[in-house]
């Protein structure tokens, strides 16, 4: 059953955390330079000490790095060298972050840090992808997201935004196994091809795997199918235009990107949200949750054959929806967020439906729960599939329900509280086993605790006053004073023709998504559009582990496992 | 009370109890346009919307088309849910060829008519690019009701189509098959 997560420790201060960091700063005397003044501890590193440096970064026990959180790149075509590459660390023991910059050259490769931290493969071919940065000792460095007829980088900045290039069905990716040894011979094996477009692999990922009878003995796995360039619109677009495409991250629960990315840029420009805005964004974050669960664990039973199930999970989605569009008038992209605040007000009876939201959804949990828990099908389908260790998770890069499941307790709500979640008294279930069960119990689970914040949220009553900051630089001013003053015609017209100015910096800021944390890293440089936003989604260490996961067992465990992962194909792929 | 079946644009009589007499193409045009079988090529947001359209609150049953196929080859509806990108572009036209004929294509959502707002670098600008397109079904997701009134228009356009594939039958005397054949075969031969 689930256990209570033991307390994390206090997240260490910026200097707090600069006096652990000094140890490993000594290690390398004149190839590191922390940079002062940022949000997180940064150091600028040279590329030759990369690999050593990361080894001493988690193994140290001073700063037990244990997880790589990111990897991006970034384009200064006016510098020299031209690019940096941007690690973001974690360290679960410590709840401290840091990041590391590598500035480069196109001809400079980076080493592959797969020794370190196992995450890094999908994102090392995704900095090879977007920048053409090279990456030496990397087993499989080819395109990631982008076609195999892609030409040029994408992410540069001298690449043209719409710049198109077509892909014809002969120059396809050609499947990459690691056969184990001594198994290459492929004469006696059976490969097969799943997806992209199959109902197991959700539309858009595309599976090859090796087959020794019914066993996968070596798989690979193909993402950019529903590569939508997310990247490259928020650079070409003014800062709240980007608010829409953050709704097509993940679109299951699509306000909760929303504010991750509302957050992100709010921290650069310091304005504060008022109340009620924090206290709405709280609230149908956790709806947004719920209905995420939802589709997950609705569609991983459709998988293993219980469809009956989809339409228990449905029914609650469908009245979350009411809600939402009660509040915005969109269903499911709701673009309901602003920067400082929320697009309009809450409509007058957002407590009342609220409530009875509340008496509507556990009926049908508790319906699930009866046809499913100790169902003998579903168990023998998941209990022990596709298991994975907690400190294999953290190496491969996992947050969210899956970490949790497999037994560590790291939640964003808890280990770095932001909006309301410090001052309502809740629980991070964790679960032992890590197999698909109970990635599917955990999710339960939490819909229960995510009713329990509501719950409490909406004892407390509707926070009085504005639903946006008043700052007539990020929002703006009311209809009546743009019609009748002066000043605010001016502020009105200054942002609807520029947008807003954020000032120049780089933060990354994080939320607990859906299905673990959704972090932005932006950099602005002072103008209307961001220089760079990278959104680091939780999926995507989550479906390069897949491989590792359905390797030795069987096909149909392949599939049941995909669904419990829950990967949403506008994250991963962005 | 004989039971109706077929609407008052057909040519049917009712004859007692449970006897109607209609042609054996307004049948098939019956049958046809109330039991869809569509493949739904689902990517990405309009997805979700489509599953709200099958799931118990919208019930797409009510309109005979809720028997998804995930097989080319068992569908004649061809449902296109989401942003169709350049690499995925080669096999959403494979999946079309292999659909048998009649066949019929929905666009559902913004990025599957045009692109959507995402005028960018691996983005096919609607799917009518590479395939025809039938019913164009705007919104960013369109709302289940969209989507179903895409489907009641579809409804439409079948006996619309199949009557002119008739007429053109009618007119040159063979089937259509036949038609393909014939001009195979007066193809000149290479020498």
């Amino acid at each position: 059953m689930s256990t209570l997560a033991p307390p994390l420790p206090e997240t260490p201060e910026i200097g707090q955390d600069l006096d652990a960091l000094a140890g490993v700063l000594a290690k390398f005397p004149g190839s590191i330079t922390p940079q002062e003044g940022l949000d997180q501890p940064t150091w600028i590193v040279r590329r030759e000490i990369l690999l050593d440096l990361a080894r001493e970064l988690r193994d140290n026990p001073a700063t037990q790095f244990d997880m790589m959180l990111d990897l991006c790149g970034v384009d200064f075509p006016d510098r020299q060298p031209r690019f940096d590459a941007v690690y973001h660390l974690y360290s679960m023991p410590r709840g401290a972050r840091l990041r590391l910059k590598v500035p480069l050259n196109e001809d400079q490769p980076l080493p592959s840090l797969i020794p370190v931290w196992k995450t890094a493969n999908w994102f090392e071919r995704e900095l090879f992808d977007m920048f053409g940065l090279k990456v030496t000792g990397h087993p499989n460095l080819r395109r990631l997201l982008t076609h195999e007829g892609f030409q040029g980088h994408a992410l540069r900045k001298d690449y043209d935004p719409a710049r198109r290039w077509i892909l014809t069905e002969d120059q396809m990716y050609q499947p990459h196994f690691d056969l184990p040894e001594g198994q290459d011979d492929l004469f006696e094996r059976m490969t097969v091809n799943i997806g992209p477009s199959h109902p197991a692999m959700h539309g858009t990922f595309r599976l090859m795997a090796v087959l020794d009878g019914e066993t996968i003995i070596a798989s690979d796995v193909e993402i950019g199918y529903l590569h939508r360039c997310f990247e490259k619109m928020s650079e070409t677009h003014t800062w709240n235009q980007v608010i829409p495409y953050t709704d097509r991250l993940n679109y299951c629960s699509s306000f909760i990107n929303n504010v991750g990315y509302c957050r992100t840029v709010e921290k650069l420009l310091g304005v504060e949200v008022p109340p009620k805005a924090v206290w709405a964004r709280t609230i149908l974050s956790e709806f947004s949750r719920i209905m995420d669960h939802c589709v997950c664990n609705g569609s991983t039973l459709v998988d293993a054959g219980a469809l009956s199930n989809f339409w228990y999970f449905f029914q609650p989605r469908e009245e979350i929806y009411g809600l939402l569009e009660s509040c915005c008038g969109a269903r499911l992209t709701v673009s309901y967020g602003r920067i400082g605040g929320l697009s309009q007000d809450l409509p007058p009876d957002f407590v009342e439906r609220s409530r009875r939201l509340l008496e509507i959804i556990p009926p049908f949990m508790e319906d699930v729960e009866k046809l499913i828990d100790k169902n003998r099908i579903w168990q023998d389908r998941t209990v022990g599939i596709a298991a994975i260790s907690g400190e294999e998770a953290v190496n491969w890069g996992w947050t969210g329900p899956c970490l949790r499941a497999s037994g560590v307790g790291y939640d964003v709500r808890r280990a770095h509280p932001y909006d309301l979640y410090d001052t309502v008294d809740w629980e991070v279930p964790v679960l032992q086993g890590g197999d698909v069960y109970d990635r599917y119990r955990i999710r339960m689970l939490e819909i229960r605790q995510s009713l329990k914040i509501i719950r409490q949220l909406l004892d407390r009553g509707m926070p009085e006053g504005p639903w946006i900051t008043s700052d007539p630089h990020v929002a703006l001013p009311p209809k009546e004073a743009c019609y009748n003053q002066m000043e605010s015609m001016i502020y009105h017209f200054k942002l609807i023709m520029d947008g807003i100015q954020v000032p120049a910096g780089e933060v990354y800021s994080m939320v607990e998504g859906a299905n673990g944390e959704l972090g932005f890293y932006i950099i602005s440089d002072g103008t209307s559009k961001p220089y760079r936003c990278h959104a680091r989604g939780p999926c995507f260490p989550l479906f390069s582990t897949f491989s590792r996961l359905i390797n030795g067992g069987s096909l149909s465990d392949a599939i049941v496992s995909l669904g419990g992962l829950n990967i949403i194909a506008g994250e991963l792929e962005r | 009370m004989a039971l109706k079946v077929l609407d008052d644009k057909d040519d049917t009589k009712i004859i007692g109890e449970s006897w109607v007499t209609t042609r054996f193409e307004d049948l098939e045009d019956w049958a046809q346009r109330n039991s869809f079988w569509p493949f739904p090529f689902g990517t990405a947001c309009c997805a979700i919307e489509f599953m709200s359209t099958l799931s118990s609150h919208y019930d797409v049953s009510r309109f005979g088309s809720e028997v998804v196929r995930f097989s080319p080859r068992q569908s004649d509806v061809l449902l296109v849910a989401g942003t169709i990108n350049d690499k995925m572009a080669p096999v959403l036209k494979r999946i079309y060829d292999q659909m048998a004929d009649p066949k019929w294509v929905i666009s559902m959502g913004a990025c599957a008519c045009s692109g959507g707002f995402y005028r960018a670098y691996h983005v096919m600008q609607g799917i009518d690019e590479i395939i025809p397109v039938d019913v164009y079904v705007p919104g960013c997701p369109p709302t289940p009701e969209g989507l179903i009134y895409g489907i009641l228009q579809l409804k439409e356009r079948v006996s619309r189509d199949r009557k002119k594939q008739r007429a053109r039958v009618e007119r040159a005397g063979k089937l259509p098959e036949q038609e393909i054949s014939d001009r195979v075969d007066a193809r000149p031969t290479p020498s």
